[in-house]
């Protein structure tokens, strides 16, 4: 009996069973994989520069991911209060993406230029400066850390392998483009380029009288 | 989606669904052989631990009916929504759609109730009760994180309660600060003057704001103002709406009054920027949250008369 073979040869069993469940995924993301707005840059979304790859680092290193999402859904309720919903192609040159699913504070999706430079500097150093009611942890050690400027030649090239398209140049200019920069002044030139690049048609204004 | 594609998912995800349904056909009708144990019951034949058997019963009905409820289901929401390839199901439906149809009823929603209350001159809609309820909501959502949530500022972010506007208190230069933002840059002074310099000038900065001072050192910090401070400052320290640059007599600072605070701002200039907001707010909930803020000085200039 086929039932019985089945039941009484587990290699044979974990191979159906792994069948069974991979056409969910075949139908869900593979064909995904090659589909053009998907894995192809948002208009106007460029790699990420020497500098705010640098800040990206920091802000993984430093568990922002754990409070912050950065991934507008596409209802009022939160394109209201962040800005236009984050499309797929604005996130193709983040590996690994930082979407994110829990939200102790706000998503960050496009919180590039809301707030000024200076704003965010006292901001990382003690929240409260700047917000009262704010319960995020400051994090006054950035200011006195540097990024290592050879690190950020590394990844450049590690990332170039994975598709990005950075040039010979923009490799080799990298670590002087780093050099003596604060890992709060990383962090915060990726923070202000966040939600900014992707030029491409928004559909829904924000309401009201336009 | 390419047509390759495109078929790939139709047939994996009807395929399988057909491929269910005939897997509980199929097994359902298989007859095991017949084997029987003491009791007499129907069993797989299937042995384990010397004397452990499998009663061969068959699903429960319910069980049955449930898992082919769900086969229809499935069936049915792919044929009202997209799912399969590039078929957009019959309902037309997309996350996008129902999201341009959700602002579009908030702005219709928004324009019936306010839309001829936000077309008022700036001045009457500081005086609109309904109007400030608006925009003291906008405020606490979008402005508040830097102006603080009573708009009172904070270090380096300006009280807007205190009829004191770097930019200008008309309506409309307050609507523009909103609109388009503002950028103040103070260049810094260091390499021009040195410490005692830098202190003195600090000290005639007081003696503007009318604060008790050392009368020889404001007096030669004077020279140093009227040559570097001056030109946008003005020659009174009057300041200048054009440029930003605050009214020096006033006793306002963004950035504290103190003697420190003073000769920072000298040494190392200052860069307050305010970021525009048309965008993120459209132009009617600017027009609601500029006449919160100005109604939050008519309020204290009638306090003061």
């Amino acid at each position: 009996m086929l039932h019985e073979k089945i039941e009484k040869n587990t290699a044979l069993m974990a191979v159906l069973i792994v069948l069974a469940i991979s056409f969910g995924g075949l139908v869900q993301i593979v064909p995904l994989m090659f589909k053009g707005a998907i894995v192809e840059p948002a208009d106007g979304v460029e790699p990420y520069s020497a500098i705010r790859l640098a800040g990206r680092d920091v802000y993984i290193a430093e568990g922002c991911y754990n409070c912050h999402s950065q991934q507008i859904r596409p209802f009022r309720s939160e394109t209201e209060r962040y800005g236009h919903y984050s499309v797929a192609g604005e996130s193709v040159y983040d590996h690994p993406f930082q979407w994110g699913s829990k939200r102790t504070g706000p998503d960050l999706a496009r919180v590039g230029g809301i707030y000024s430079d200076d704003w965010h500097y006292l901001h990382m150093i003690d929240p409260r400066a700047v917000v009262p009611e704010s319960n995020m942890p400051a994090y006054p050690w950035l200011e006195h850390r540097y990024v290592d400027p050879q690190a950020i030649e590394r990844r450049m090239r590690a990332l170039r392998r994975l598709g990005h398209p950075y040039t010979d140049e923009q490799i080799e200019n990298a670590a002087e483009e780093v050099a003596g920069v604060t890992e709060l002044e990383a962090l915060i030139a990726y923070m202000q380029g966040l939600g900014t690049e992707w030029t491409g048609q928004r559909p829904g204004a924000p309401t009201g009288g336009e | 989606m390419s047509a390759f594609w495109h078929w790939f998912v139709v047939i994996i995800t009807l395929g399988f669904i057909a491929a269910m349904v005939w897997l509980f056909i199929a097994t359902g009708r298989a007859r095991v052989p017949s084997q029987t144990d003491e009791e007499g019951k129907e069993t797989t034949g299937h042995v384990w631990d010397e004397d452990l058997t499998e009663l061969n019963n068959p699903m429960p009905r319910w069980w049955l009916w449930l898992f082919y409820g769900t086969v229809i289901w499935s069936l049915i929401y792919l044929a009202l929504y997209p799912g399969l390839g590039n078929f957009a199901g019959i309902t037309g439906w997309t996350s996008e759609g129902q999201y341009i149809e959700e602002m579009e009823q908030a702005t219709a929603e928004f324009d019936a109730r306010f839309g001829e209350l936000v077309d008022q001159p700036l001045e009457e809609l500081a005086r609109n009760a309904e109007a400030l309820r608006l925009g003291r909501n906008i405020f606490a959502h979008n402005c508040s994180t830097c102006h603080g949530s009573d708009a009172r500022g904070s270090r380096g972010y300006p009280n807007l309660t205190n009829n004191h506007w770097s930019w200008g208190g008309q309506p409309e230069q307050v609507l523009t600060s909103i609109y388009e933002g503002r950028e103040g840059i103070m260049p810094g002074f260091a390499d021009a003057l040195n410490d005692q310099e830098v202190t003195r000038t600090a000290v005639f900065v007081q003696q503007l704001a009318g604060m008790q001072v050392d009368q020889t050192m404001a007096a030669a910090g004077r020279r140093h103002y009227d040559m570097l401070c001056a030109a946008c400052h003005g020659p009174d320290g009057e300041g200048n709406p054009d440029l930003g640059s605050p009214d020096l007599t006033a006793g306002v600072f963004s950035y504290g009054s103190s003697i420190d605070a003073i000769r920072h701002t000298i040494r190392h200039g200052r860069h307050g920027v305010m970021p525009a907001q048309r965008d993120l707010l459209g132009e009617a909930r600017s027009r609601l949250v500029a006449a919160y803020v100005l109604s939050l000085n008519e309020t204290n200039s009638h306090a003061d008369e």
